[in-house]
């Protein structure tokens, strides 16, 4: 168990390294970066200026080794644009995005499971027709028009929640709802797939055999299997639903690290760009490790 | 438990409804994709300051000369919403094609070689899960300006990890099966053991796969384009359609509503006909 | 006093297509071993689900009579059904290696049983359960308490399952084929502690299998099944002198006996196979594979009694 982890966390780092390095040959894509940060009209001695000033005319492989060990002990580089660290900046944005992604996933297993559930116990009637449509509904959804139909009909025709901004939890309800949008359909058809077939299984024929209340059957035994791998997905999800926020964050105007990469890319401010990547790559990678952990922790079969 | 009669089992693949609704609704679309210059009732990049955000055929006060309304600077939307399905299936066929060669070529090397070669598809894989799609291609457009060449091939290279992990899986089921390791005694070379033996028998998943892609493409340069950094103006992409209405939106609500509807539609069609050639193919096992 | 249990002419069918159970009748008598024997797919275990309502969905059950200590088990809904079941009357199964969630403890599982029926505490309830453990056979049970399904082996895993059905010390207990999936070794043993424990505890036990060995081994009476119907019911000794039923004859001289066979014979075996049964079907199932059949079996075929206790279902006089 303990060398399962250890490799994972191999892996993991060597998945980090590829990203920095694609990250770092993302921003160098454009050619010239300092022609692209001292602007249009800048003269060729400008241009000088800038690239000495950001270290841009030493050899790519030493500014790229450079980024490597300074990222390792957290260092992120300095933002062109903020005159402040990059790490400062993403660590203030974080708690935003971290929040939205959060409230994603705790609607969407709201709702994915107790509707998971019932599909599995209605199985082929129309209840679960109905939540399979569901399912294909949210898939076909695109994110933002979802956002924009919210903010018309709870923002502006009913008044309810605030539309932009980030001053209450009220703010983070209707981005909440979309990010889960896009988890629902997964999670409720892993749970569902999960469950009828934990129905199905043997050993809740023997807890029927016991005489155990409905109740305890469906989610003592029944779900109680059928939600490892509903978990597991989970945190996936959560990995996914982080780096995709940057759209959710623009729709709502919410300043999480979406949002800054956002603005970012639009200023060229390229140490930011690269360090957004890399920090959402690793939370990612984070994600699936805690995903194998939960799936160790859930199945006792996996303990051994 | 008490008496209880079976339902009937769901109707699936060919008979059910909602695939044959998918196959109308594409279509539909491919209809409109390939003869948009000869259906669109107007030219879709002709503005007109005059005519600025009529309203649809359904309000009061439209001209039905234009059935959809304008957009706020008086081009037809209908003949917008035409030419953005044109847009749309195009980018999504070619990206699909561009990741489906990359993740199919690479899925099947890892799960019929094995070994060595398997370990690093896998990391490739995760490598690419572990990137922010969105994030980089935006990046990506942001820093190179916009061209529908390098967001297809941006795309192409950002979306097959699907094709891959799929090909890869089905591949390696299949190397196990009697009949390749028959052709391998009858000494057929690996390059054909794989064009003649694997390919055909994963081909079915694999379709599958591509259109469910063909979806994902769509919505993904959708965003993009909404946020400015898809599709190049003035080509009439429904993202981009979408994000030009929204200063309007609060006031004219059904600029934003009629190409949302119709991505919707387009993308939820797409999902229908996957999921009725995955039960027709009986493919129903996926990784 | 009424017999432990009392099924007349049991019928299951699922949907509209199958019967699997067309009229079986069989008693259970308080302390006394019942084998329900037949081969596979003639509704053995199908009357067993039936008895206790735990039958797949889709299936449905009636019958002339279904009673359990007197009372009528068909006027129960399923929350009485729940109520007896795990308490006055118990079911083992086929598979020990699937019939134990894998996701909680034996201990848990054990004491869980005894909480729902008796409301006792975790404590009593684990005692009992240990107490259980040892007398099934099973060493250090206070370990294998703690422990989870996978930990434990197929036969140690039956055990364990004889142990929890036995937990709220049931009346009836029904055994569907528990010793076909085990190792022969182990066969044995599991059968030898049926047997005892049936004894200790004054048990009705209802045990399923195909296995005729079996049957002369631990078996009071015995009711032979085929394609849907007891076609045979009797003590066993006189089932296995006095064969009544062709399919019954037919069964035992499939049997070889050491000894008795010689060695350039071929091995006794019924020619056909067992016949779909679909709702409509009329007469005697075994016609078509039986040497005695005549028209009249394809139509009512009677019940007959050949001695006090010795039931068959045929034409043929005794």
């Amino acid at each position: 168990m303990l060398q399962f982890l250890f490799r994972r966390l191999i892996v993991a780092l060597l998945v980090a390294a590829t990203v920095m390095t694609l990250a770092f040959i993302l921003t160098r894509l454009s050619g010239d970066l300092a022609i692209s940060i001292a602007g249009p009209n800048a003269t060729a001695a400008d241009i000088e200026a800038v690239r000495k000033a950001y270290g841009l005319d030493r050899p790519v492989l030493s500014q790229f080794f450079d980024w490597v060990g300074r990222a390792a002990t957290g260092d992120l580089g300095n933002s062109y644009f903020f005159q402040t660290r990059v790490s400062t900046l993403i660590a203030e944005r974080m708690p935003v995005t971290l929040t939205l992604g959060l409230t994603g996933l705790s609607i969407a297993l709201l709702v994915s499971l107790p509707m998971g559930i019932l599909a599995a116990v209605r199985e082929n009637t129309s209840f679960d027709r109905a939540v399979q449509m569901v399912a294909l509904i949210g898939q076909a959804m695109p994110s933002f028009w979802l956002g924009l139909l919210l903010m018309i009909l709870f923002g502006l025709t009913l008044g309810w929640l605030p539309i932009s901004g980030t001053g209450s939890w009220e703010h983070f309800v209707m981005p909440g709802i979309v990010l889960a949008f896009s988890a629902i359909p997964a999670l409720t058809r892993l749970t569902r797939a999960g469950m009828i077939q934990a129905m199905g299984s043997d050993y809740i024929r023997t807890a029927r055999a016991k005489g155990l209340s409905r109740a305890s059957i469906l989610l003592k035994h029944a779900l109680r299997n059928a939600a490892i791998p509903v978990v597991a997905i989970a945190a996936v999800q959560l990995g996914f639903m982080l780096g995709g926020s940057i759209v959710i964050e623009q729709v709502f105007a919410l300043h999480g690290v979406g949002f800054l990469a956002w603005e970012s890319i639009a200023k060229n401010d390229f140490p930011v760009v690269q360090a957004v990547v890399l920090v959402l790559a690793v939370i990612y990678v984070a994600l699936t490790m805690v995903s194998d952990l939960m799936n160790a922790v859930l199945d006792p079969r996996l303990r051994a | 438990m008490s008496v209880v009669t079976v339902n009937a089992g769901p109707r699936r693949g060919w008979r059910s409804a909602g695939t044959w609704v998918g196959a109308f609704i594409v279509g539909i679309a491919l209809i409109c994709a390939i003869f948009a210059p000869l259906i669109v009732p107007h030219d879709p990049f002709a503005q007109d300051l005059d005519r600025r955000l009529l309203v649809p055929f359904w309000m009061e006060g439209h001209n039905p000369e234009f059935i959809l309304g304008t957009d706020q600077l008086g081009r037809d939307y209908l003949s917008r919403l035409i030419w953005g399905c044109r847009i749309s299936m195009l980018i999504g066929i070619t990206v699909t094609i561009v990741s489906g060669l990359i993740g199919i070529t690479i899925g099947v090397l890892g799960g019929f070689f094995g070994g060595r070669i398997d370990d690093a598809v896998l990391f490739a894989i995760t490598t690419r899960l572990s990137i922010p799609v969105v994030l980089v291609a935006l990046a990506v457009v942001g820093l190179l300006g916009t061209s529908m060449t390098l967001l297809v091939l941006t795309l192409g290279l950002l979306l097959w990890d699907r094709f891959a992990v799929v090909a890869r899986s089905t591949s390696m089921q299949v190397r196990n099966l009697d009949f390749v390791a028959a052709a391998w005694c009858a000494g057929c070379s690996r390059f054909r053991v794989l064009s003649r033996e694997v390919l055909p028998n994963i081909a079915s998943h694999l379709v599958v796969v591509a259109t469910l892609e063909i979806a994902l493409a769509i919505l993904l340069e959708a965003t993009l384009s909404f946020l400015g950094l898809g599709v190049p103006p003035p080509l009439p992409s429904w993202g981009l359609m979408i994000a030009e209405a929204k200063d309007y939106m609060f006031f004219s609500p059904w600029v934003i509503v009629i190409p949302g509807v119709a991505l919707f539609v387009l993308v939820l069609g797409i999902n229908l006909l996957g999921d009725g050639l995955r039960d027709a193919f009986g493919t129903r096992s996926r990784s | 006093m009424s017999a432990l249990l009392e099924i007349e002419r049991l019928e299951v069918g699922f949907g509209a297509a199958t019967s699997a159970v067309r009229g079986a009748s069989l008693t259970v008598e308080r302390g006394e071993t019942h084998c329900l024997v037949g081969e596979s797919g003639c509704g053995k275990s199908v009357t067993a689900l039936a008895i206790m309502n735990l039958l797949a969905r889709g299936g449905h059950r009636t019958a002339q009579r279904l009673d359990f200590q007197g009372d009528d088990l068909l006027k129960l809904d399923d929350r009485g059904m729940a109520r007896l079941r795990g308490n006055a009357m118990a079911m083992i199964f086929q598979e020990p290696m699937t019939s134990l969630n894998p996701a909680y403890t034996i201990g848990s599982q054990m004491t869980e049983v005894m909480r729902r029926h008796k409301k006792v505490s975790q404590r009593i309830a684990t005692d009992r359960a240990a107490d259980l453990l040892g007398q099934v056979g099973i060493t250090a049970p206070g370990l294998r308490l703690g422990q989870f399904p996978h930990q434990l082996s197929g036969g140690l895993r039956q055990r364990v399952m004889i142990a929890m059905a036995l937990m709220c010390e049931p009346q009836l207990l029904i055994a569907d084929e528990p010793t076909t999936a085990l190792d022969v070794t182990v066969q044995a043993q599991i059968l030898r502690l049926l047997a005892q424990l049936q004894r200790d505890l004054g048990l009705g036990l209802l045990l399923i299998t195909h296995d005729l060995g079996i049957v002369a081994r631990i078996a009071h009476r015995v009711s032979v099944m085929y394609a849907g119907e007891v076609v045979e019911s009797a003590a066993t000794a006189q089932l296995f002198a006095d064969p009544k039923h062709p399919y019954t004859q037919g069964l035992l001289r499939c049997v070889p006996v050491p000894g008795k066979q010689r060695q350039d014979e071929p091995l006794g075996s019924i020619p056909g196979t067992v016949p779909r049964i679909g709702p409509g079907f009329e007469g005697c199932g075994f016609r078509d594979r039986c040497t005695f059949a005549d028209a009249t079996c394809a139509h009512t075929v009677p019940h007959q009694t050949a001695a006090p206790g010795h039931d068959y279902l045929c034409r043929l006089a005794p």
